[in-house]
This record gives structure tokens, sequence and C-alpha cells, in this order.
């Protein structure tokens, strides 16, 4: 079995595919996409931010104030062209012509002297994900809304003080028992095992097509199966080599991205990003990666037995897609919100290590818990290996 | 010595190969079954070369697939100098060279590593492996490529490769399936020399083919089978007896004449 090991892993380090999948994908392009995906989304921002929006305002008459305080907004540019309703501003807005119409009624003056809330209507296209326009009218339209506020109340002959109190009966003062490591982990806690997860799946991908759909290619495997090594060795051989490059995978993907998050600590001010990164430990930190150990089991099973019975490496690869989608829904399950690590969850198998290592990463780990879903996990990966080892005896699939 | 008796041999049909008998007019189709082997017998003794032939489909793959335990026959025996190969199929494979015309190589080892492996798997002790390598090395005259990787190497080199990768673990007996497909005349002669080799040494060989010159070359013994059975077991003399001439071709397809009569 050894000799077996040791020949496969011989043969992965020599292969360029391989390297790229293992080290060159964790190391290198994932911190380039991520560091390319932050830039555009930050030059989008921007963008978005520097934007002059054409408006058109109509009743300005009855708001003066609020019209002047449009007026002179860096961020606003009239139109040329006047639009008396709705529908003329929302079929501008659709031809782009315009970006936002404000339409105040005749009667604003006169209701908001009287003391009645006065009804305004903003048309805009709301479906851009990064847009100012209805933040920054908002804004103008508070300011202005605070300075009939306050004339009204002055005209009742209530303080300020009053006001406020009127106004906000209630103040709550919020108070986090989270510490930051809690709170920051609750954030990106579930998105460090989205990450890690698939990676551990993508580590044990490749070798085992080469290793199982790519031998029966090549015609490697009949003469493999007449040497005198029981095919209970042969199969666990290349288990423990698919078992070894996700896991490889997995460790190179957590020293990279621990890298660099400090070198992006050191460029910008990630202060509470590193604090958290360091009160994790290393006790946590090792149980994370001992938590992947059984899961890259399960994963390197299912690939292995999947390659086994392809003919082709194409054929393995179309089977290995459907895989990776039912991979992925017990990751979006651990994604969602207010998921929890309870007894029911525990159960779902890769939602329950995914959880759990969310669970690590804030601190408020159960360990009985993490070491049941350990021990939950590594029978399924045992079950699993049995099956693969079952599997790479019959003839029907060996010889199909 | 190799003694194959009564073997037989079928194989579950997948859904899309599944027909009705009626319809099928193969005697080997079944409803759910193929009966790839119905009954294979024949027998080759020390430094003899037994020539399989057979037509298309016939079930020589098969027979030899069983032979050099790749496949557990469903009923049958065979030996190899005493040994039980369904009994006892790890024993069975240390005395076993098997080679196909489809063997491939693993193209990120040299060739070098590609003959230790398998020397390796066979349990050979680290020095004598290293004395056998360089002895096949001289033999086939492979010295100048042995460090190069095997995806790198011209087929006639892939085939030695593969040959002294057969034989590394000096095996008792040697199977070759179809050894000369697909090869130019140049690495068919190497095949050829190689058989003559082992054959000078007194290593019984088997070797299915359809080219009835290699036969003639090689071979003491024929065995002749189609659509699963055995339909002709004899020396090359008896075989060429069977036509009206000298002509191998019209020798064997009498045989399969005279099996379709039946």
């Amino acid at each position: 079995m050894f000799e077996v090991f040791k020949k496969e892993v011989k043969e992965l380090l020599r292969d360029k595919k391989t390297l790229l999948f293992v080290v060159a994908l964790p190391v290198l392009i994932f911190p380039v996409l991520f560091g390319l995906m932050a830039f555009l989304a930050t030059q989008a921002s921007i963008e978005a931010e520097q934007k002059v929006h054409i408006y058109a305002i109509t009743g300005s008459e009855y708001a003066p104030e609020f019209s002047e305080k449009i007026k002179f907004h860096k961020s606003f540019k009239l139109s040329e062209v006047k639009y008396e309703t709705v529908d003329e501003m929302k079929a501008a807005v659709k031809a782009g012509d315009l970006d936002v119409g404000i339409l105040i009624p005749n009667n604003a003056r006169e209701s908001l002297s009287k003391g009645e809330q006065s009804n305004w209507q903003v048309v805009f296209n709301d479906a851009a994900s990064i847009n100012f326009i209805y933040k920054r009218v908002n804004d103008a339209m508070k300011s202005f809304s605070e300075i009939l506020q306050a004339e009204n109340f002055e005209k009742l002959g209530v303080t300020k003080d009053q006001s406020v109190a009127l106004l906000n009966p209630i103040k709550i003062e919020k108070i986090d028992a989270a510490d930051k490591r809690e709170n920051l982990g609750e954030k990106i806690g579930a998105f460090i095992p989205y990450l890690l997860i698939p990676l551990v799946l993508a580590g044990a991908s490749y070798p085992a097509i080469d290793l199982g759909a790519g031998e029966k290619e090549r015609g490697t495997l009949e003469t493999l199966l007449l040497t005198p090594v029981t095919r209970t060795e042969l199969v666990l051989g290349k288990f423990f080599t698919v078992l070894a490059s996700s896991l490889a995978t997995a460790c190179i993907t957590v020293v990279s991205m621990g890298f660099w998050v400090s070198v992006a600590g050191s460029f910008f001010d990630a202060k509470i990003i590193t604090e958290v990164m360091g009160a994790i430990g290393v006790v946590d930190l090792s149980l994370i990666f001992l938590m992947l150990v059984p899961l890259a089991g399960i994963f390197s099973s299912l690939v292995l037995a999947i390659s086994i019975y392809a003919r082709t490496f194409k054929e393995a690869q179309n089977y290995m897609g459907p895989l990776t989608m039912i991979a992925f829904m017990p990751l979006v399950v651990a994604m969602m919100p207010n998921m929890e690590l309870t007894m029911n969850t525990a159960m779902i198998p890769i939602t329950n290590v995914a959880l759990a290592i969310k669970e690590l990463i804030k601190g408020t780990v159960d360990y009985s818990m993490v070491g049941m879903i350990f021990a939950a996990t590594l029978v399924l990966a045992g079950v699993l290996m049995s099956f693969c080892v079952h599997w790479f005896k019959k003839e029907s699939v060996l010889f199909r | 010595m190799i003694e194959v008796a009564g073997l037989k041999k079928r194989f579950k049909l997948t859904k899309d190969h599944k027909i009705d008998k009626k319809q099928s007019i193969d005697p080997r189709q079944e409803t759910d079954y193929f009966h790839s082997v119905r009954d294979v017998s024949f027998h080759c003794e020390k430094g003899e070369v037994l020539g399989l032939l057979g037509p298309n489909g016939a079930g020589k793959t098969t027979t030899l697939r069983m032979l050099s335990t790749a496949l557990l026959p469903d009923h049958g025996q065979i030996q190899i100098n005493g040994v039980d190969v369904v009994k006892d199929p790890l024993l069975a494979r240390k005395k076993i060279g098997f080679l196909s015309g489809s063997t491939g190589l693993y193209g990120r080892l040299t060739a070098k590593e590609n003959i230790e492996y398998f020397g390796k798997l066979h349990g050979m002790d680290k020095k004598v492996l290293k004395t056998r390598t360089e002895e096949l090395f001289e033999m086939l005259d492979m010295n100048s490529f042995v460090h190069k990787r095997a995806e790198h190497l011209s087929t006639g080199m892939q085939q030695k490769t593969n040959i002294a990768r057969a034989v590394v673990h000096s095996p008792e007996v040697v199977v070759l399936d179809e050894p000369t497909t697909g090869l130019d005349i140049m690495t068919t002669q190497t095949v050829i020399k190689f058989i003559q080799d082992l054959k000078s040494q007194g290593t019984p060989v088997i070797f299915s083919t359809h080219h009835l010159d290699e036969i003639d070359l090689l071979c003491e013994r024929v065995s002749v089978i189609n659509e699963g059975i055995s339909c002709f077991n004899g020396t090359l003399d008896q075989f060429k007896e069977t036509g009206n001439s000298q002509i191998l071709n019209e020798a064997f397809l009498n045989i399969l004449q005279e099996q379709s009569n039946v």
C-alpha cells in the first residue's frame, strides 16, 4: 500500500494540473481573485459616490428651502428638461435622461404650515446594487424636515428637550455582551468554512480522477490489478493519496489566508481582524484542521468511487459536477442567518462541520458537541471508505 | 505449465445492452446476461508458445483476463505450475507476466521508475531489482532512454518498457493479449524477439493474435476460440492439416466453418 501511495504522490507532484489545483490556486490565485474583487467593488463604490445625478423637481416653489438645498448639493445637477407628472419622470428615468425626479404637491406649503403631513414622491431606478440617489435625496429631505419640525414645535411652545422626548419617548442604549471575537466570528465564521470545505473537495477531485478513471483511460489499471497486491491495499494507497492532496489544499489555503491577512493588516487598518485571528489560538486552529480530516475522508471516498466507476477522465468530470452541487447544499444551510449548532444541525453531514468551525472561530464552541461531530463524521468517512474498497473489488465497476 | 479446463464467464447486461433473446442471433446472448466464455480449455507445456486465435469478440481477451487473475471465472479451472489461479490469485500473480497491446505506462514516471514500481509491487528485494532491471535494460537495448519520462518515449521505446515491466519479476509464464496490434514493423520485431527469447529460456507463453504469420513463426501449439467455445486445440502441424494447403488462413476459416455447421 505504501509503495502505491509513494508512487501516486510522486506522479501527482510531477503533474502541472495538480500543482495548479493544490498549490497555485490557494497560494496565488485566491488572493489575486479576492484582491481584484475588492478593487472592482471599491471602484464601483467610488464611481457611485462621485456620480452627479441629473434631477428634475416639480413644485419647487412650494418648498424653496429644500429646492435650494438640492440645487447647491455637489452630487445633483438640475435637468434642462421640465417634467410635470410621475409618468413623465418614470419614462425619463427609464430612458436614461434623468436619474431622479422629485414631485412636491402644490398644497405642500399649506399642509406644512397647518402641521399636516405632506406626501412627496421620488422617482428613481432602485435596481442598482450600489445606489446613493435615494440616500442623498432622503438626507436632504431629512434635514429640511428637521427644520420644519423645530418650527412647528416652537409654534406649539415645546422646548427642544421636550421635542426630543416627544419624538422618541424611549431611548435605547445598546450594550453588546458579545466580545469582539464572537461578533466578528459570527460575521466571518460562516464564510471561512464556505471557502475551506469546497477547497477540500477540489483538492480531492482532480487527483481522484487521475488515479481512477485516468488509470483506466491510460490502460495502466489492468496491469496494476495483476500485481500480487490485494485490491484493498491498492485502493487504500490511492485513497490516502487523494486524502493527502485534499488536506494539503486545505492546509496551504489556511497558511496562505493567514499570510495574506497579515499582509493586508500591515497595509490597511485591519486591526480588528488581526486581533480576532490572534485570539483564535493554536488549539482552536488545530481543531478546525482536525474537523476537516474526516470530511476530507468523506470527499476522498466519494470522488475516488466515482472515478473508479467512470471509464474516462471526461466521464469522471461529468459525474463530479452533481457531487459538487450536493456538497454545496449543506454549506448553504450553514450560511443561513441565525443557523446555530444544535443537536439537530449536528446531525447534518457537512453542515455540522461548517457550523462547528464557525463556533470555533467565534470562540463559543461546546467542545463535547465538536467531539461528537468529529466522531460521527469519522464513522461516515469510514463507511464510505469501506464502500470505496468494496467498489474497487467489483468486476462490473473495473471492467465496464 | 498452464492448464485451462472448462472455463465459463458471463457478464450481466446493462439496460442499454439488453435485448430480447428471440431477436438475438448470437447464441451467447440471454435477456440479462452475455455468456462471453462458454467452454474454453487448452494447455501449454514448458518451453511452448501457444497461439490463441479467434475472430473479434470470440472471448480471447476475457479468457486471458481470467488466466491472469483480473477476472474471476464462473466455472472451470486454471492451473499455473500447480497453483490454482482462482483459489490463490496472489501467488499466481507472482508467476504470471502479462502484456497487452493496449497496456499503458505511467507517463509522468521515467521508463526506469515504471519498471521499478512494478518490481516493488511484486515484492522484489532492492538489490535483486537493481540487478534485474540492469539486465533487462541491456537485453532490450533500453539504456539510452531509461531516464526519460514515459510520456516522451516513442511507441517502440514504450513497448520495450512495457515488456521489461511485464517480466521484471522473472515470471514463470507469460500471457500476451494481442501484443503487436497497432505496432510498426520494427516494434513488432522487438515483441517477436522477446517471445523467442522467452521460448528459448523454457518459459511457457500464451498469446492471442490476429496475425497468422506470427503463429507460424512462433507457436508449437494453437487454440481457436469461437463464440466463447474452444473449437480447436492441437499442434501447429495439426492446425495446418485442417486446411487443404499450408495456408493458415484457410485452416482457420475451415475450423470456424466446421463449428458453425455443428
